[in-house]
């Protein structure tokens, strides 16, 4: 029971976390500086580096669980990811409806012909298949594929970094820390992945609940 | 807790002082509306220009003041005003070398004295696709160019900004190749259009704009008004313009205001008027192509972006 409670605290915290973004934003834009001078430019930036901090976020958790044992980490995996995905379809949105102004004729240019928007595009629509099934059913229907499958994070959060160097003019200092973050927590999965080859029992973890399986609970 | 940070600046001019952008444009419909009554024919183009410009709203004092490319003092787009608390405009000292019969180290007001004060009020138009309308304040680079006398060889002049470290946080870093240099070729430096700037909205220019003196030329992109400049020299050769050298694929000597011609990266078609929601489109040479247009004459301007 006291298990329980811990978790079910541990997620209300994520919730009030995932949301702090939205509502910080919000109180900008109606009781602070009305997102500054260019807001529609300064909320699409925001909308970026949220959902590139969520998507880190979400991969350093397999990590911190291993390396820490506090196996209820993985417990917010599932819901850390989800808002990384909510932020990065605000993201989207702000681009299409409010920079863009639906202007179709210009967003298909741009996706095809701007290579900074068409890696942005392409790391947002590699996270749709991963959101979409996120679900109980689709864990138990897919089964190990499912791991495969939701591997796309990698993937998608690199094409956002490089998708952040590419619209940056000069000071590359934050893409750089995102590409080094990124890094690392590819790193440690590798050194595992090595380690599981050549030891495979103990590389698994010394406690049990300890492999790359999703969460069930 | 919410603190709301004191922008710098704000405390050092009372927003008294600041001209409500009403009264101005009451002073230019005032103008207009007098001309038009005196109905003296010499003053009908001062009134086109009036009813011209009015179709392009100033850009609020604050917006001008608080949205700012100048990566000596950072680069965010209000750090030139959060962070250049410290940079010291006066007194400024003006070097004028190279291929001209008239070199030497002038004081600012020595610079400037004599020179017929204009107050031209330009669209600014950033290379990031945001565009503003400012109320500038200066002289035009051509009487300061005709003072210097340059030789006949003198074929461009290459303007630097400051380097000051200690002032400007941002050169602390190599964000960029410090000191920022710009330049022109001379007939675009004596255009009518072309003016260095010591105000705006009849102020002074804040240190976040550029001051005590910077460039201004309206038809191209708001990166080759280098700011806070120490330093003017006649060349025969074309100077290397400090994002030239940065990335020159993406940026060229010109700079000329192209919505034909995108960036690399991104397109050029349409800006974003600061105050404005929906994008509105590009204007070749910013809609200055009839003071300008004629330099260009015969060049491929997207070779020569």
């Amino acid at each position: 029971m006291v298990l329980k409670r811990r978790i079910r605290l541990f997620k209300a915290g994520l919730w009030i976390l995932g949301c702090t973004p939205l509502a910080w934003v919000f109180h900008r834009f109606f009781f602070g500086d009305g997102l500054g001078v260019n807001p529609v430019a300064e909320a699409q930036l925001w909308g970026g580096l949220t959902s590139l901090t969520f998507l880190l976020a979400t991969l350093s958790i397999t990590p911190l669980r291993r390396l820490t044992g506090w196996n209820d980490l993985q417990k917010g995996r599932r819901l850390a990811g989800l808002f990384a995905f909510f932020y990065v379809t605000l993201h989207f949105s702000i681009w299409i409806g409010l920079d863009q102004f639906f202007a179709w004729r210009y967003i298909l240019e741009d996706i095809a012909e701007r290579p900074y928007i068409m890696v942005g595009f392409t790391a947002f629509v590699l996270l749709i298949p991963v959101a979409m099934t996120s679900t109980k059913g689709w864990i138990r229907h897919l089964g190990k594929r499912w791991v495969t499958l939701h591997r796309l994070v990698y993937v998608s959060s690199l094409l956002g970094i490089v998708h952040f160097f590419w619209i940056t003019k000069a000071d590359d200092r934050w893409p750089t820390v995102a590409l080094m973050v990124w890094a690392a927590l590819m790193s440690i999965r590798a050194a595992w992945w090595l380690k599981s080859r050549t030891h495979p029992a103990r590389a698994r973890g010394i406690k049990k609940g300890l492999s790359g399986t999703p969460e069930r609970a | 807790m919410l603190i709301r940070k004191r922008r710098l600046g704000e405390g050092d001019i009372p927003s008294s002082e600041i001209t409500p952008y009403e009264l101005y444009l009451d002073r230019r419909r005032f103008l207009a509306q007098s001309a038009t009554l005196a109905g003296v024919a010499a003053l009908a183009p001062s009134v086109l220009f009036a009813t011209e410009a009015q179709e392009d709203e100033r850009t609020p004092y604050e917006d001008i003041t608080h949205y700012n490319n100048y990566y000596e003092f950072g680069t965010g787009k209000e750090d030139p005003a959060k962070y250049s608390g410290d940079f010291v405009p006066r007194p400024w000292v003006v070097a004028v070398e190279g291929e001209c019969s008239n070199p030497g180290t002038f004081a600012l007001d020595d610079f400037l004295k004599g020179h017929e004060i204009v107050e031209p009020v330009y669209r600014m138009r950033c290379v990031e696709a945001w565009s503003m309308v400012i109320p500038w304040r200066g002289v035009r680079l051509r009487d300061v160019i005709l003072r210097a006398q340059p030789t006949g060889s003198a074929k461009f002049v290459e303007m630097t900004t400051v380097l000051r470290p200690a002032q400007m946080p941002g050169q602390r870093r190599r964000i960029l190749p410090w000191p920022y240099v710009e330049g022109l070729r001379l007939d675009e430096a004596m255009n009518e259009l072309t003016v260095l700037a010591t105000g705006i909205y009849g102020k002074d220019l804040l240190n976040q704009n550029g001051a005590p003196l910077r460039l201004v030329t309206p038809w191209k992109y708001g990166f080759k008004g280098v700011k806070s400049i120490v330093k003017m020299r006649f060349t025969s050769d074309m100077p290397e313009n400090t994002w030239q050298v940065m990335a020159p694929n993406e940026y060229g000597f010109y700079a000329n205001v192209n919505p034909g011609a995108d960036h690399p990266r991104w397109s050029q078609a349409r800006e974003r008027r600061i105050g404005e929601f929906r994008r509105r489109p590009t204007l070749m040479f910013n809609g200055y192509g009839e003071q300008v247009a004629h330099m260009y004459r015969g060049m491929d301007l997207t070779k020569w972006y």
